[in-house]
């Protein structure tokens, strides 16, 4: 099994060598998985020759699974134990889910994120998108033939912290390396920018299965800079499949529907969706296992129709982009369609209305973002050949914050801000003698903590005892370039530091991940200890090369006895990495992190003085020299 | 150079409010192709650590330089002018006055859903608030008069408040 090729120690990757990377566009209707080669980015495809995996998982009693077409093919027969859309429920609690009445799912109400009751257990959003990512791993490796440096999960630009989260979660439980999760739009204007070599603001109107984004960027010479960013992660095109299925049970006036027959209903009006962006007119005809036979026909008028307040709906956000970037509809040089939903011919017209121009439609909608994020992927990887340099600076979508005195919100970090960043603000204690405060943190634009997104509770204790107003406590939040947040709390007045890190709630726990692991594992008759073992090891060999590389450049910043000390880390860890002793490795690699701390400092500091004084270093640098 | 350096010389650009933006948009872009977590996705952790620090720094320095208002509050910070202890003092009743008038005409508007009212009031104001900076800019830059920029920067706040408060009156007309 390709999972676990274990390989020799001498036959570890050569540094220079070309490095595996992949881009997944991880969707809620169907995922892809892209890759560069020669340069060239391409969808990886089945052993059928169909690059979309539908994404759609299916639990068999035993606990095993079927991933994709073969999935989808049970929709109908068993819509419980079937689960499509799960982007849909990843970070969301029951109620924040549109339509829940219309799925035949058993829900099960879980601190933070729903569950889903199967005949194979009790599956988080987490687990069934993980079976989604782990199909497409083995279709990369399968077509590269190799051990995978790491991946680019594509995410929407709207997603909050927790649905970030729960996305990271789902690609470790796969057994990826996530290099960064990238936003949608950004990665389709890589894929675009790069292919067309374009220049100016763009905007790229990215309507997925079941989210909404609009991002507006500017593109100048080797550079993407998302200057806002909107959108609304729950609307999509199912939405769309939603409404027809509304106006077929109005017009058949159908009884309330079994679970069978809706999903068979709702696959129909899919079809009649996709159909309808092509033709005139789509027949819907369903026969339900009452026997009662469903024949209508639905023109594109009345398609249009029904579905007119979605569009409107997506160009809320659109204009609140504008806005936030300070521009009007006509600065805009180009809007990129993303996501097959744009294929539908009256959000391409609404579109071009607003922004007053044809939207560019020239690259698959389908394909683009995981084109976009396998070229992020290579490039993240290391896999660079001087030309191809690019610099990709993003935001975080919606502003986070803290709950202060009477339920309001004080926002900490304000949305389209660029990642990473790092605020901190101060608060005091309003009780003499108070020694604990407790920390709210939350995601969203509104004043009222009921309205926003509650991403984590935390209580700071051990505050000495003082009067009201004495203590200064600094919260801290740092948005990494994932977009995932990460809090702090501190008493700055005493000697005595508190802190603490959280993590959202909605995030799993270390040990949650191991749990899912060790399950998936079993039935995989994977070893688990092998699998540890395996990603020390490569943890290990990646940090060597990091070192070796960062040595083989700048060296000379290094003292002699500097430089010996690193190489003599260097090889023993490299000699026990080539072991079995997993603790060890570890121990080893944290030394080898000591050892070059100062290193990385040095480097870091030529490489920023370098850039700015330009052509005086070589000045200095002659001067010396004569 | 360190991380804990003054923002302008983070991107080596002269400590003055009058700043070429173009210069300031290019060395940002420059520190960040640099320091980027993109650029050590695959580096050690210490390189990643340090990497998010100087990327988060930077953003930070970029943003404060950028918008005048921040750039004028950090020269003074810089020059030992607390901004936020003499906040407290009392702003000259006839300045609060004009405040009251301005707030009066805007809601005015806003209730009467006068988009053309609002524009006009919006950019009477962006063209007062503009002049205000250059003055700020003789003071800090030529004059070194930290206590005139102070008083000067603190009525700025108010009405960049202001121009905040028409231009969210003018978006809701347009939803």
């Amino acid at each position: 099994m390709a999972l676990f090729q274990i390989a020799e120690p001498g036959e570890s990757a050569a540094p220079h060598e070309h490095k595996l990377a992949i881009g997944i566009d991880l969707g809620t209707t169907n995922s892809l998985v892209a890759t560069v080669r020669s340069g060239i980015a391409i969808c990886l495809s089945d052993e059928q020759g169909r690059p979309l995996l539908p994404s759609v998982v299916h639990y068999h009693a035993d606990g095993s699974t079927e991933v994709g077409h073969d999935a989808q093919k049970n929709q109908a027969v068993d819509p419980k134990n079937t689960i499509v859309s799960v982007k849909r429920f990843m970070g969301r609690g029951q109620k924040d889910i549109a339509h829940v009445e219309s799925m035949p799912y058993d829900f099960i109400e879980a601190p933070g994120m729903v569950k889903l009751k199967t005949q194979a257990g009790i599956k988080s959003p987490v687990e069934v998108s993980a079976e989604i990512l782990k199909t497409l791993k083995l279709r990369a490796e399968a077509a590269l033939g190799g051990e995978l440096v790491g991946a680019v999960i594509t995410v929407p630009a709207y997603f909050d912290d927790a649905q970030r989260q729960a996305t990271k979660d789902a690609a470790r439980l796969a057994g990826l390396n996530v290099l960064r999760l990238l936003n949608e739009p950004t990665a389709a204007a890589i894929a675009y920018g790069l292919d067309n070599a374009a220049e100016g603001v763009y905007a790229v109107y990215d309507l997925g299965g079941g989210t909404f984004d609009i991002s507006i960027l500017k593109l100048t010479k080797g550079v993407f800079e998302v200057m806002s960013t909107g959108g609304d992660s729950a609307l999509g095109g199912d939405d769309f499949d939603h409404r027809i299925f509304c106006w077929v049970i109005e017009q058949g006036k159908l009884q309330p529907l079994s679970p069978q027959d809706a999903r068979l209903l709702m696959m129909r009006c899919r079809e009649a969706k996709e159909y309808l962006s092509k033709n005139p007119e789509a027949p819907i005809t369903v026969r339900l296992s009452s026997g009662e036979m469903v024949d209508l026909k639905l023109d594109v008028a009345t398609f249009a129709d029904i579905t007119q307040t979605l569009i409107s709906k997506t160009l809320q956000p659109v204009k609140k982009a504008l806005r936030d970037a300070g521009l009007r509809a006509d600065d805009i040089k180009g809007v990129v369609m993303v996501g097959g939903a744009t294929r539908m011919p009256q959000i391409q017209k609404a579109v071009g209305d607003f922004f007053r121009q044809e939207p560019l439609t020239n690259l698959d909608p389908d394909k683009v973002v995981a084109l976009g994020a396998a070229t992020q992927a290579n490039l993240l990887a290391g896999n660079k050949t001087g030309k191809d340099d690019w610099l990709l600076l993003d935001v975080i979508p919606l502003s986070l914050g803290l709950e202060t005195m009477g339920g309001l919100t004080e926002k900490v970090i304000p949305r389209n801000s660029t990642i990473p960043t790092a605020r901190a603000q101060e608060f005091t204690t309003f009780k003499d003698g108070q020694t604990a405060m407790a920390i709210h943190v939350v995601q969203g634009e509104r004043e009222m903590i009921a309205d926003c997104r509650s991403l984590a509770r935390f209580e700071l204790r051990g505050i000495p005892p003082m009067v009201a107003g004495a203590a200064r406590i600094r919260v801290t939040f740092q948005v990494d370039a994932d977009g995932l947040l990460s809090v702090a709390a501190r008493e700055q007045t005493t000697g005595v530091e508190s802190s603490i890190t959280v993590k959202p709630s909605y995030g799993l726990s270390d040990d949650e991940i191991a749990g899912m692991l060790k399950d998936s594992m079993a039935h995989a008759k994977d070893d688990a200890m092998a699998r540890a073992l395996k990603e020390a090891q490569v943890e290990a060999e990646r940090m060597i090369e990091a070192t070796e590389a960062a040595l083989a450049e700048d060296a000379h910043l290094l003292s002699a006895a500097e430089f010996a000390k690193i190489t003599a880390t260097i090889a023993k860890l490299r000699e026990t990495a080539a072991g079995d002793n997993r603790r060890l490795i570890n121990i080893e690699m944290d030394d080898l992190g000591f050892e070059t701390q100062e290193f990385a400092h040095r480097r870091m500091d030529q490489s920023i003085k370098k850039v700015l004084s330009g052509r005086k270093v070589d000045d200095i640098k002659m001067g010396e020299d004569a | 150079m360190e991380l804990s350096a003054d923002f302008f010389a983070l991107f080596e650009l002269p400590r003055a409010f009058r700043l070429n933006l173009s210069e300031l948009d290019s060395r940002y872009r420059d520190v960040q192709a640099q320091v980027h977590p993109d650029r050590f996705a695959n580096g050690t952790d210490a390189e990643r650590r340090l990497s998010m620090q100087w990327a988060t720094r930077a953003n930070e320095a970029y943003l404060t330089l950028k918008k005048p208002l921040e750039r004028a509050k950090y020269l003074l910070e810089l020059a030992g002018h607390d901004l936020q202890a003499e906040s407290n003092t009392a702003m000259p009743a006839d300045f609060l006055m004009e405040q009251m008038e301005w707030r009066e005409a805007v809601m005015d508007a806003r209730k009467g859903g006068d988009h053309h009212e609002l524009e006009h009031l919006h950019n009477r104001l962006r063209s007062d608030i503009n002049s205000r900076y250059d003055d700020v800019g003789e003071m800090l830059d030529v004059a070194k008069d930290y206590a005139a920029a102070t008083d000067r920067v603190r009525r700025l706040m108010f009405l960049e408040k202001l121009l905040y408060e028409i231009d969210d009156a003018l978006a809701s007309l347009e939803d």
